[in-house]
């Protein structure tokens, strides 16, 4: 099985930077499952969210520069962790199928893209490529005793027409990872809900709501933690939630990991190879509570 | 909500001009509501999104591109997701914002500010540089960070980086931007 599975990596912006960790431990969790990565050489910015507010033609000649890219290694699936990428790569593909509109957006680039490469994210190859009982092999610590709450934010899998992976009101592919992984998963009704999203910056007090309104779900639902596949969504409710319970009144101090760092985590990765330490929420109680049965060494 | 004289004010150049670049026919909506009882955004909106369909439908142009909820929308796709008609209604509030730009409409200041910030350092650096956006985006705005108290947070972490990681081919992007601003007489 392994060994065939072989992608073009595109990390994006954010995972040189804010979400360092979701990208360190995308790529060690790849590596123990035998899935081969190969950076997409001197990628460049997709232009997330602010591009397309401007131009499509604009938006999509900055994601197609990429693709193209990734045509030239000779490659026909690139993944990305990161939902924004995810969208901006994929919205471009679906659109450049229309000839007058790609040669629009080629006009624009050095080197025109031809349309050749698929994309997906790194959380649809693992449950549909590997597949979740691959994965519930190689646990080697399971998260016994663990209560989780998934998150996947608004845009992982909406609009369907164009992201063609799990269901867009209700999606299972990450509940069904931590289940795998031993976690008990809590229905978490808020799975789709929009944190805020870049309005951090400009219009905080969005954030602070809805990203509040999130925390509020996941603990009256008693989750101790709560994962995500997104570095915006993890950035609005973890290193924001001090300043959301100041908003708010909470007092919540729920972490808030990465999918892909309990995946490593249950595979027998260290904390530090998945970058537990770089979270703000601090994760050490919800942790220590883990795997109680069956201690491995793992520190 | 101010109130709207339809019959004096229909600009159906509008009407046509949305349709031709959204790709999507105006006239489908039923103004069920569903886009506005999902969107997560209408308790800041000042007009919410059902009623800028029907308020396009009507070619209420200067109303439409006045209003905060353009700038305000995230772009969250539970619109578009949700309606019934299939009609893509997050298309249809980028495609406004589009408008709104070239016709020099900016109801929320701070918004555009953060956007343009964060593509002038793609353009500069091929990506988006996190520390460099936030000065120009303060430069731009002239306002003081709000975040301050998150420095002691995330400096730590060593997730921001203080210089810029170029990408080599950047001046093939900082070409891309400068064909669309030339193509696009911006
Ligand atoms: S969901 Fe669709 S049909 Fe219903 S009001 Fe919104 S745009 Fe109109
Ligand atoms: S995409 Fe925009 S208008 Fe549509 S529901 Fe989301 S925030 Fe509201």
């Amino acid at each position: 099985m392994s060994g065939t599975l072989n992608y073009a990596y595109y990390p994006g912006c954010s995972g040189t930077g804010t979400s360092m960790e979701y990208d360190m431990s995308t790529r060690a969790v790849c590596s123990v499952l035998g899935i081969k990565l190969s950076d997409v050489p001197d990628w460049s910015c997709c232009g997330s969210t602010p591009a397309h507010t401007v131009d499509h033609t604009l938006s999509s000649a900055l994601s197609a520069r990429n693709l193209s890219l990734v045509e030239d290694m000779g490659m026909e699936t690139t993944i990305t962790p990161c939902p924004s990428c995810l969208t901006n790569l994929k919205t471009s593909g679906k659109r450049m199928e229309k000839e007058d509109f790609r040669e629009k957006v080629n006009k624009l680039l050095d080197k025109p893209y031809n349309g050749t490469v698929a994309t997906k994210s790194v959380l649809q190859i693992l449950v549909e490529d590997l597949g979740v009982e691959a994965i519930r092999e190689k646990v080697v610590k399971p998260l016994e005793g663990l209560k989780v709450a998934a998150y996947y934010g608004c845009i992982m899998n909406r609009p369907p027409e164009v992201m063609e992976f799990d269901d867009p009101e209700h999606p299972m592919s990450m509940d069904n990872i931590m289940e795998a992984l031993g976690a008990d998963v809590v229905p978490f009704p808020l799975k789709v809900e929009c944190c805020g999203a870049s309005f951090g910056i400009p219009r905080k007090d969005l954030v602070m709501k809805l990203s509040g309104k999130l925390l509020d779900a996941a603990e009256d639902i008693g989750a101790q933690a709560i994962v995500t596949a997104c570095p915006l969504c993890q950035m609005n409710l973890d290193l924001r939630q001090g300043q959301i319970n100041m908003a708010t009144g909470s007092h919540h101090k729920i972490p808030v990991f990465y999918y892909t760092q309990l995946m490593g985590l249950a595979l027998g990765l260290t904390e530090k190879e998945v970058g537990m330490g770089k979270l703000c929420v601090s994760p050490k109680a919800v942790l220590k509570a883990i795997g109680r049965k069956e201690k491995t060494s793992a520190k | 909500m101010e109130t709207v004289n339809i019959t004096t004010s229909c600009d159906q150049q509008f009407v046509d001009l949305v349709e031709e670049e959204s790709g999507q026919t105006l006239n489908l909506c039923y103004q069920c509501g569903n886009c506005t009882a999902g969107c997560p955004y209408s308790f800041a909106y000042d007009i919410p999104v059902s009623q800028i369909m029907r308020l396009l439908q009507l070619g209420q142009k200067e109303t439409v591109l006045k209003s905060k909820s353009i700038w305000l929308c995230a772009t969250c796709e539970s619109c578009t997701t949700r309606c019934p008609n299939n009609i893509d209604v997050a298309h249809i509030m980028d495609v406004l914002r589009h408008i709104a730009r070239r016709e020099g409409y900016a109801s929320v200041k701070t918004v555009k500010s953060f956007w343009d910030s964060f593509l002038d350092s793609v353009e500069k650096h091929g990506r988006a540089f996190e520390m460099g956006l936030l000065v120009n985006y303060i430069l731009r705005t002239g306002r003081v960070w709000t975040d301050l108290d998150l420095g002691p947070k995330i400096l730590p972490k060593g997730k921001l980086h203080f210089n810029p990681n170029d990408v080599q081919g950047k001046e093939e992007i900082a070409k891309i931007f400068e064909r669309f601003k030339e193509g696009s007489g911006k």
